[in-house]
């Protein structure tokens, strides 16, 4: 069984390779190709995890070896596979949904030229992603790490003629490099501290090291999972990455690459546990980005741009949890899956919508769409009510268990971070239900486009809504599957560890508070949105709103403190370039050439003084003998 | 001293290590196979001189070329079969009555010598790159090497399209001393094999077909100053003989350590007295040093390189190292290594002020011949380095230097004769400005060896001067490391600066061409670009061959 692990990366691997270097006469196979060979990989996972399930918890980690990469004394780097039930939830997730937004993007990109290129990167990126969650070791997790920054860099910009796309990928691709240093930092305390990076080693190793080291490298982690999952203060890209294409947004940037950050922090949680004061500059980072992706989410016109700002919340969500410890990673990644039902669900239907307006993404531009498209239109319905929390569905379930967790965390902390997510439960359920009415309710606000063409709004080809169908039956029925007789919490268990914390509160009383908050937050997204006709030109807003369209002035802050503070840097390092190490190395430079100049008029072109000059070196190297035996 | 000085010193030599008082004469037993590569090589340089004798004009120079090439190819072969017979390791001898060492060195030494031999033979035997004159090819040696410069006799002689096809015979034999070089196991061995490989060198400098005014100046200060620096290293074997009545190297070191305690009769008053071997072994020492163009004894270096006809000043410039290294390093492992810590100061010394030296005075030249002089200094002072390390890794790191250099060297001056104007080779630097655009494959061949000069890494240069460092340094010589890297610093600067020349400038209008060679030639610099590159890359059997090669028999 184990060696069918390699399987899951090959297949989508080969398509990558056969696509990208197969040349034009590929063009028309090409995406059946990626998607066969995506649908490979999931059955290779289903395989895998029936065999799994007939096994005991214990013995369910499956090893395969393949080759010692860089096979030095003291360092050793196996490209080697691990796959446990962690693994094995992410593997179903990514070759799950992957396939499914595979045979989406079949219709969603038809009319593109280049769409063999599109299935080619969209292989690349399985590959990759799946390597960063099956890998054994830190620095083969690195390997899928860059492999899946790459995917994404050129998929955000793959459109690469707009420019706002191109500026956009270089954003994306800058930010990341910030994280990936903190991944490759943390690789190299553990190589110093531990003297290996492979997961079994290291995690057994942490019960003896100080708590110090443990830090140090728990916060560079954190580092690496800001950047990748877009935590506050690494936020400022995923906005611009819905450049995009939709089918990406949908499956890197909501359901698969930007959980990896979660991934990471729960893998290394051994690490973590050892560490409180990085445990709580995770929940820290992942209270705030919770707030700060719900508030841009409120304010955004542009849907994929509100959507990207509740991915970025809703991953705050698990990040929290994930820092809770113990008592959060099983429902950290609990709510990573559903929230990758629904997430994907949404953003497909989000691009269902714009194929049928002419790619406008203005929810200001929409309105009344429910009676066009009726399939997009339930199958949105349900993601929308499964990520706020509408009882029964997904979100419900997996969210309400991060809440009760922060609770549980116990003391002031509990209740201010419990406090926090209802907070954001609430405000997710006023951004989400505020999308929903402008899309799909109220007056028709359609516009003709640049070039005049009028809208005619219709329902999307069966291959962009059968995935959307199947997706919408996970954000239904996944969160309930996964809760009934904890089941979710058994299967993760023997891996991440659980522990019930002391919560001050009953669940009961958490679900209740749970509820209330919902419905405040739908009622005054229907008072604002749904009561009134929604205007066809965003009003000036409050401050608060002018600030949350800016992205919370997250890249006017960047520009003031690092880009403008970088270039005074560099000057100044220009400026001590020119005239302190310039004039040392010229200096130098100067003074040899002097030298070499005295030092050359000693070739007289006389045999004679060549004789003397001999004669000298003799006397001196047989007194400095003789005066060396004296001494 | 005169002959029957010498003469006498033998004898007596001779009585004291091998004879009992009152033997008779007995024949001294010589071990043919094992002498097999210098025997080869002199007899056919032997047979060379009948060749000049007897063959018709117009047959000479085929025949000399073949004979050369064949001569050397049989040494070679004869020293693969030494060494496949174990004589480089287990069955390491001394052979001829105690004057050569058949050791592992000695055959790593003189495969390097044969080797670079043979692609500096196809330089000398290259007739495509100056232009015929009267119908006849010609090389880069003069016409008739007696006719005066500018004299009716040498335009007659030119004329006639003579050709000087004693170089090959000529060669042949500073070739075979050479051999003997770095296996003499006694002084005077060492000091004959000197004196026939020099003689023949110093000829060959003389016979440039262009610049001969040059060629012959450069052709006397080598001779002046060889013959002073001669004077010392004789000397200095009648010191150490006078300390340890005997030439033999083991004999003396056995005098050094104190193991021998029996004092000659004729030699009481002198023998055992330190002063006689200090000032002795500072004297040979000093021979050896001019040979290697160390400073202060290197002034010769320059003005010979570019006086000589380039093909002779790359054969000299890579095999005479070779040579004379392997010389030094049995010295000062076998005779001195007692001594090791009275010379090595000094040796520090001047290793110090060679690869400075060296390097600084290179920045201001102006000839590309002159450059690679200089160039060859601070080499030699990176070598210094090694030899200094005084440990097992050290020998074997010098030995693999050497095989880097020799190649790299006959390769670069190969490249010189192909750059050309009117007057024959361009070699002042100016006109190499823009090769790079004119003759890329040229010009990055040349940078080729150019970054290998200069240690970059990938190139073999690289690999020899880290294990040459890497030795030092283990040898506890860290600041011979320190000078040797700030030297390659500064070194760094006139390789890059020609690369640099030859690449981003514009080429000058009236700027040089490059001749097409003969296979000749090109072999000799596919030759050596191929060992740069493969020693850069994947130097591991190599170093590993030296190091097996890397002790010395006593």
């Amino acid at each position: 069984m184990e060696n069918l692990i390699a399987l899951l990366v090959a297949a989508p691997l080969l398509g990558a390779a056969v696509l990208l270097c197969g040349g034009r006469r590929l063009d028309r196979a090409g995406h059946w190709i990626g998607t066969v060979l995506a649908a490979a990989s999931f059955v290779v996972g289903a395989v895998l995890f029936t065999d799994m399930l007939g096994k005991g918890a214990e013995d369910r980690t499956l090893r395969q070896h393949l080759y010692s990469w860089i096979p030095v004394e003291g360092f050793q780097a196996d490209v080697a596979f691990q796959l446990d039930q962690l693994s094995m939830t992410f593997v179903l997730l990514i070759t799950g949904v992957g396939t499914l937004i595979h045979i989406y993007s079949i219709g969603y990109m038809e009319h593109d030229e280049r769409r063999r290129r599109f299935f080619g990167y969209l292989n690349l990126f399985l590959a990759a992603m799946l390597i960063l969650v099956i890998a054994d070791n830190y620095l083969l997790l690195y390997v899928g790490w860059e492999g899946v920054g790459l995917a994404s860099y050129l998929l955000i910009g793959f459109w690469q003629h707009k420019p706002s796309a191109a500026t956009a990928a270089k954003k994306a691709f800058l930010v990341n490099r910030v994280g990936d240093i903190g991944l490759s930092i943390a690789i190299m305390l553990m190589f110093t501290t531990f003297g290996t990076f492979a997961f079994g080693p290291v995690f057994e190793a942490t019960g003896d090291t100080s708590e110090g080291k443990l830090t140090a490298i728990g916060l560079m982690l954190l580092l690496a999972a800001c950047g990748k999952s877009a935590q506050v203060p690494l936020q400022s890209w995923l906005g611009d990455a819905m450049e995009g294409p939709t089918p990406v947004s949908a499956l890197i940037h909501a359901a698969t690459m930007v959980t990896a950050g979660v991934y990471l922090i729960v893998r290394s949680g051994a690490v973590f546990n050892g560490a409180p004061d990085a445990q709580l500059v995770v929940v820290v980072v992942g209270a705030v980005t919770l707030l700060f992706g719900a508030i841009v989410g409120c304010a955004k016109d542009d849907i994929k741009k509100a959507l990207a700002g509740s991915t970025m919340s809703q991953i705050g969500y698990m990040i929290l949890a994930a820092g809770l410890g113990p008592i959060g990673y099983v429902f950290a990644i609990m709510h990573l899956v559903t929230h990758g039902f629904f997430k994907a669900g949404l953003f497909l239907g989000a691009g269902s919508v714009m194929h049928g307006m002419n790619d406008e993404v203005d929810m200001r531009r929409y309105g009344g769409l429910r009676k066009f498209m009726p399939v997009t239109f339930v199958t949105f319905g349900l993601g929308y009510l499964a990520i706020i929390g509408f009882p029964g569905l997904s979100g419900f379930f997996s969210k309400d268990m991060i809440i009760e967790a922060a609770f549980a965390k116990g003391g002031t902390e509990g209740w201010i971070l419990g406090s926090v997510t209802l907070l954001g439960a609430a405000i997710t359920a006023f951004y989400m239900t505020r999308v929903m009415l402008m899309t799909f309710f109220g007056e028709k606000r359609w516009q003709p486009d640049a070039e005049g063409h009028e809208p005619h709004p219709h329902e999307s080809p069966k291959s962009m809504t059968i995935p959307m169908i199947v997706l919408a039956f996970g954000s239904v029925f996944a969160g309930g599957f996964f809760s009934l007789g904890d089941r979710f919490l058994h299967w993760l268990e023997p891996v991440t560890g659980h522990d019930h914390g002391h919560a001050p509160v009953s669940a009961a009383t958490v679900t209740a508070a749970t509820m209330v908050v919902l419905v405040i937050g739908v009622a005054i997204a229907w008072a604002m949105y749904g009561r009134r006709p929604v205007p066809a030109v965003a009003p000036r807003g409050s401050l608060l709103t002018r600030a949350a369209r800016r992205d919370l002035l997250q890249d006017d802050f960047n520009h003031v403190v690092l880009v403008r503070g970088g270039e005074h840097l560099t000057r100044s390092l220009v400026y001590v370039d020119h005239t302190l190490v310039d004039g040392v190395v010229n200096g130098t430079a100067a003074s040899m050439g002097g030298l070499s100049g005295r030092l050359r008029k000693l070739q007289n072109g006389y045999a004679r003084s060549y004789a003397v000059s001999m004669f000298g070196g003799a006397a001196v190297l047989i007194a400095a003998t003789l005066l060396m035996r004296a001494v | 001293m005169s002959a029957t000085a010498v003469h006498s010193l033998w004898t007596t030599a001779g009585e004291v290590t091998t004879a009992a008082p009152g033997d008779r004469f007995t024949a001294p037993t010589i071990e043919y196979a094992q002498l097999a590569p210098v025997l080869i090589v002199v007899g056919a340089a032997v047979l060379g001189i009948l060749v000049e004798a007897f063959v018709p004009r117009r047959a000479r120079y085929t025949t000399q070329v073949f004979l050369t090439v064949v001569a050397i190819a049989a040494a070679f072969a004869a020293v693969i079969g030494l060494a496949a017979d174990g004589y480089a390791t287990k069955n390491a001898h001394i052979a001829a009555m105690g004057a050569v060492a058949v050791d592992g060195p000695a055959l790593f030494l003189q495969g390097t010598i044969l080797l670079v031999s043979v692609v500096s033979v196809f330089t000398f035997a290259e007739r495509r790159l100056d232009p015929a004159s009267h119908g006849t090819r010609v090389d880069s040696f003069a016409a008739q090497a007696g006719s005066v410069p500018g004299s009716d006799g040498e335009k007659a002689a030119v004329k006639a399209g003579f050709t000087t096809t004693e170089v090959f015979p000529l060669a042949l034999f500073s070739v075979a001393g050479m051999l003997v070089f770095p296996a003499a196991n006694d002084l005077l061995t060492l000091f004959i094999a000197l004196e026939v490989f020099s003689l023949p060198l110093y000829l060959l400098c003389a016979v440039a077909r262009r610049k001969r005014l040059m060629s012959q100046e450069a052709a006397v200060k080598y001779f002046l100053l060889g013959a002073f620096s001669s004077a010392f290293l004789l000397f200095g074997i009648a010191l150490l003989y006078g300390y340890a009545g005997t030439v033999s190297y083991a004999g003396i070191a056995n005098v050094v350590d104190g193991s021998v305690q029996q004092i000659d009769p004729a030699l009481a008053s002198t023998m055992g007295n330190d002063a006689l071997l200090l000032i002795g072994g500072a004297m040979i020492l000093m021979g050896l040093l001019f040979k290697v163009g160390a400073v202060p004894f290197h002034m010769w270096t320059p003005d010979v390189y570019q006086g000589a006809p380039t093909p002779v000043t790359g054969f000299m410039a890579a095999a005479t190292k070779v040579a004379a290294f392997g010389a030094l390093l049995r010295l000062l492992y076998v005779v001195l290594p007692g001594l090791t810590w009275d010379l090595r100061p000094v040796m520090w010394g001047v290793a110090i002020v060679t690869m400075l030296g060296g390097a600084i005075v290179a920045i201001t030249q102006t000839d590309i011949k002159r450059l690679l002089a200089y160039s060859s200094i601070a080499h030699a002072g990176f070598i210094l380095a090694g030899v200094i390390a005084a440990s097992p890794e050290g020998i074997s790191s010098v030995l693999f230097y050497l095989g880097v250099y020799s190649f790299v060297t006959v390769g670069a001056f190969a490249v010189v004769t192909l750059v050309r104007d009117a007057g024959g080779e361009a070699t002042h630097l100016s006109k190499w400005a823009g090769l790079g655009r004119r003759s890329p494959l040229t010009a990055a061949v040349f940078a080729v060896f150019l970054l290998s000069f200069a240690g970059i890494p990938l190139t073999s240069g690289f690999s020899g001067k880290f294990a040459v460092f890497k030795a030092a340094a283990d040898g506890g010589a860290s600041g011979l490391v320190v000078v040797g890297v700030i030297s390659s610093a500064i070194a760094a600067f006139f390789y890059i600066r020609v690369i640099v020349l030859m690449f981003f400038s514009e080429p000058k209008a009236d700027g040089p061409t490059v001749a097409v060679p003969s296979p000749l030639t090109m072999t000799t610099i596919a030759v050596g670009v191929a060992v740069t590159l493969v020693l850069g890359l994947a130097p591991q059997y190599f170093l590993d061959l030296a190091g097996q090669a890397g002790v010395f028999v006593r």
